[in-house]
Parts: C-alpha cells; structure tokens; sequence
C-alpha cells in the first residue's frame, strides 16, 4: 500500500508554497521514525511553563481538528487543561466513515508519529494517560499493540478496540465504552472535555490532528502555516474515491480546489455529474460547476461544504444520486444508537423518502413530507449523527433537483440500475452490539 | 414577547433518556410542540420570565427526568 502524496500541492488564493507530504515522510518503524524526527521534543516543554507553550504553539499554528468538525484544537487543549482533575487522552483512530481511509493509513505508514503526537498532546494537558481507540476486527490493532511495546514514554497507554458502528467513535460513545463498556453516545452535558473518562477532564484527537501535533512541536507554528490558508493553515489528509483514474489518500493543503483534488488522483475516468465532499456527513457538490470550489475545514459554497473528515467521493454523470444518497441515508438509519426518538424514527423514515424519490414513486405530498422530516430531526439528537444525515440528504435535493424534476414526473433515470459507487462495509464487517 | 429571564434559563431536553410522554407539552404548549414521532421539539432559547414557574413544572412532572432548566446551551453546532 503506498501512498500518493500532492508535491508542493498550490494553494488557495495564499501563493505560498510549502513541501509536502509532511505526514507521511517518516517511516513505519520506530528506528525509520526517530531517524527523520528526532527524540519527542518533551524537554523543550518541561515544566508548567512548557505545557503552556505547547498549547500556545498549537493554538498559534492554527491547527484544527481533522475528525470532521475542524474545532480549533488548541482551544480544545485549553479547555481540557483548566479542569479542576488530572486529565485523559483519547486519541481516536476508530474512522468509522466508509468513505474515508486516511487515518487507518496514517497509523500504517506513521504511527510513530501518531503516538508522539498523543504523547506530546497529553503533556499539554497534563495527562498520564491515553486511550488509542482503533476499531475491532482489522489488523490496526495488533500492528499498533507492537509498536507501542517498543517505546518508552511517560505516559499509560490502553488500546481500546472499538465496535464497528458509524456513532461508536462520537466522542462520548467513546467516553461510554471505556466507562462502562457501552458503544454507544451520551447526552450532553456533561461534554467530555468537562468530565469524560473516570469522571476526568478529556481531550479527544482525531489520530491525524495528533500527528500535526508532533509535527507543530517540532517544527513550529510559523512552519505549520507554510502551507493551507490563514483560517485552515497545515496539510490535510483526504481520502479521493469513485470515477478518477487514481483512487488513494492523498496530502493536501486546504484551500486546493475541488477540481484540482481531482486531478492530483488522476482526473476522472468518465463525465462526472457531482462530488461528495466531507463524507457521509458531508455535501454534494454538482459537477462542472463546483470544479473551482475550494475545499478548506470552513463552510463555503452553497450547500455548505466543508472538508470535515476529508472523504471525498466522485459520482459518474450516469449514476443516480438519489439512489446513492437513499442508500447511504439507510445505513446511517441503521447505524443509529437507536436512542432518541427523532433519530430512531426520523432517520429510517427520510431513508424511505429518499429511495420513494429515487426510484420514482414520488408525487408532491412525499416531496413536502421528506423536506418536513428533514427539518424535524435535525439537531435533535443527543449526538450530531442526525445532522449529518440530514445534511447529506438535503444537499442531494439540491444538488439532483434536475433529477428530482424528472422522477417526480413518474420517469427513473437509467442510473437507479448501475452499481453503486459510494462504498459500504460489508455486513460481515459491521458489529450489531455495542459492548 | 416578554422580556426574558434575567438568569438566561433555557429549557432543554436530554434526548436519550425522554420517552416521548408528552406531559411536558401540557405543561408548557408555550414551549413544546410534538414531532410527528410523539417527540417534544422544544425551543431552548431563554424562557420569559413569566413561564420560567410553569418551566420548573414541567422539568418536575417529565417521568424520565429528561429535562432541564439551565443558563447553558449543551451543546453548541
Ligand atoms: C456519529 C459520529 C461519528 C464520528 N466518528 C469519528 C471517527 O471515526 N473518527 C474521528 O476522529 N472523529 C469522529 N467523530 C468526531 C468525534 O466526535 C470528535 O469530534 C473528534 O474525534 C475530535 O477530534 P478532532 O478535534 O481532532 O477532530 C464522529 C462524530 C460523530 C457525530
Ligand atoms: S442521535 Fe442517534 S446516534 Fe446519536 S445518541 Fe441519539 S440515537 Fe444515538
Ligand atoms: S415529559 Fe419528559 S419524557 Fe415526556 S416528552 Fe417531555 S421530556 Fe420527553
């Protein structure tokens, strides 16, 4: 497995040019590692004083989180830090999202690096202790259980394999299940950077931003924002799949157009009628027009797209949306924790909208009801899953309204019958339990 | 619309742990309206002043302990 890394990749209206890869330039095994980083630059942080530049050197980078909600990550480390107990490290490495693959790379081809980065983060905070969430079932685990027997670091590592459900990685699922041994998210408050693991204040990271984190510690701020744009500074991970020549992950730095993404995996192989952008909670963007869209961790176009966890899907002119989007709106129904109403009974009932529209059993009254519906569940769960899914449907009204013109008509298009093109995992590799 | 409370009390809902029994919407139609789940969809913007009493009511009587009368947003998106 290699990666496809973006030499030099442009960026977005700074004209700065910065090296990439950055990530993934170190080397799997630790020897490799140590040889191109250096020891964890601890010493330079010692002491309280130290702690303190280290979250200001996170905070100065700019650096935000890449697990989809890009939350400035120093801000979070601050938070952690003012709680009144001795703080936890969760770094998450779950990627439940089947469109995305970047992290389960990342803590194959660095992994050294992830685990500076959480070593270097807890410091920060002043915890002694971190979770390394990965999901059961892959290989990740063993492979990292190895790794970590070979270091010598000042802090307690767990290894936590999570189930393989889409909400078991929300941070309080995560929270829950090393608590009480239960997948599954809590409400809010209390939010776990307020009391998380043990009743502690906890920091969750996304395996990817703990990487920039070792990266910020050694290099610093100024270096950090070589690259990016001024609000979404450093590179980023995205995972580029469906119809272009080269599928992979690849090293961007925000603020790269869409169109340009697509290139650097190859450029299509066929007409392309949109984009999924940000995964299966992210947005369409339809196709030729968003070409010039650029991609940061803010929310920009009209349907409000944003990088998020960095997914990024290319939809043939000859599928169907509707039907793409009806059948990922379905596994995000059956995904859900079943423990609010609205996303327990919503979430299933959009899904049948959804394929009633797309595969052309749709007059008005359903069309009126799936936009009521929508409305009504968003936001009202205890976890942001509800919203994620809504986004993603009502971003396909919009972005397939031409196609939605034409079913409402009674007609199918011929894309209803091709294979789909966003992937889901196989049964075999979904977990129905949340122990 | 009277002003609101001086506290910035906002009337919440822990959607897991409420069951949909409605007896908040007697209590508070004010606040409260049903989804078409059974659901209370409830507006967490400050109370005013004069439904803060008929709030604690309703925080008092859910069966599940579901809600909460409380100065914070929990969560902000
Ligand atoms: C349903 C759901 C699933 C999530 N899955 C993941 C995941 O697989 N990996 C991840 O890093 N964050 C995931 N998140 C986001 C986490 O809750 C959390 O915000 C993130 O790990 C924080 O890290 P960051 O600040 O570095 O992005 C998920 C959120 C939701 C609502
Ligand atoms: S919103 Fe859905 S996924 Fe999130 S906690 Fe509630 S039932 Fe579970
Ligand atoms: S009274 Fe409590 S359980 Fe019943 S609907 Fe209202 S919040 Fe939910």
């Amino acid at each position: 497995m290699t990666i496809m890394l973006e030499r030099g990749a442009r960026q977005g209206g700074q004209g700065r040019q910065g090296a990439l890869p950055r990530l993934l330039a170190g080397g799997r095994k630790l020897g490799e590692h140590r040889a191109t980083y250096g020891q964890i630059p601890l010493r330079r942080f010692s002491g309280e004083d130290g702690r303190r530049m280290l979250v200001r050197a996170i905070t100065d980078a700019g650096l935000r989180g890449r697990g989809g909600a890009g939350f400035p990550t120093g801000r979070k480390m601050a938070n952690v830090a003012a709680g009144a107990k001795r703080p936890v490290v969760i770094a998450n490495g779950c990627e439940s999202e089947p469109a995305s693959r970047k992290d389960k790379m990342l803590m194959a081809c660095a992994p050294h690096l992830v685990l500076d980065g959480a070593v270097l983060a807890a410091h920060a905070v002043g915890a002694d202790r971190v979770y390394l969430c990965v999901e059961r079932g892959t290989s990740i685990a063993d492979r990292l259980e190895r790794e970590l027997a070979q270091r010598d670091d000042p802090v307690k590592w767990k290894l936590v394999r999570v189930p393989r459900r889409y909400v078991s990685s929300e941070e309080s699922a995560l929270v829950h299940l090393i608590n009480d041994g239960d997948g599954r998210p809590l409400a809010a408050p209390p939010r776990p950077f307020e009391k998380g693991v043990g009743g502690r204040p906890t920091l969750v990271d996304n395996v990817e931003t703990l990487a920039h984190v070792a990266l910020i510690a050694a290099y610093g701020p100024g270096w950090f924002r070589e690259v990016g744009t001024r609000n979404d500074p450093g590179s980023t991970l995205v995972t580029v799949g469906g119809a272009v020549a080269r599928p992979n992950v690849y090293e961007i730095a925000p603020g790269m157009r869409l169109g340009e993404v697509l290139d650097a995996a190859g450029g299509a192989v066929e007409p392309i009628g949109a984009v999924l952008v940000g995964g299966y909670f992210g947005t369409w963007v339809p196709m030729p027009d968003g070409w010039g869209l650029p991609l940061t961790h803010d929310r920009t176009g009209p349907l409000g797209t944003s990088l998020g966890a960095g997914g990024i899907v290319a939809l043939p002119a000859e599928s169907c949306g509707l039907a793409e989007t009806a059948r990922v709106v379905r596994y995000l129904a059956e995904e859900s924790a079943q423990q609010c109403g609205p996303c327990m009974f919503g979430l299933p009932a959009i899904a049948t909208d959804l394929a009633a529209v797309a595969y052309g059993r749709c007059d008005p009254a359903t069309r009126q009801r799936l936009s009521r519906r929508i409305a009504q569940v968003t936001r009202r769960g205890a976890c942001r899953h509800p919203d994620g899914a809504t986004r993603l449907a009502t971003s396909a009204l919009a972005a397939f309204a031409g196609d939605l013109e034409t079913h409402m008509d009674g007609w199918t298009c011929t894309g209803v019958s091709r294979d789909p093109i966003l992937p889901l995992p196989d049964r075999r590799h979904r977990d129905r339990g949340w122990k | 619309m009277s002003a609101p409370n001086p506290e910035g009390l906002r009337l919440q809902v822990d959607m897991i742990k409420c069951v949909g029994h409605a007896s908040c919407l007697e209590l508070l139609p004010e606040r409260v309206s049903l989804d078409e789940w059974g659901y209370p969809v409830i507006e967490t913007d400050p109370l005013p002043q004069h439904l803060v009493a008929h709030a604690r009511r309703a925080v008092a009587a859910c069966p599940t302990l579901a809600l909460r009368l409380d100065g914070k947003l929990a969560r902000v998106r």
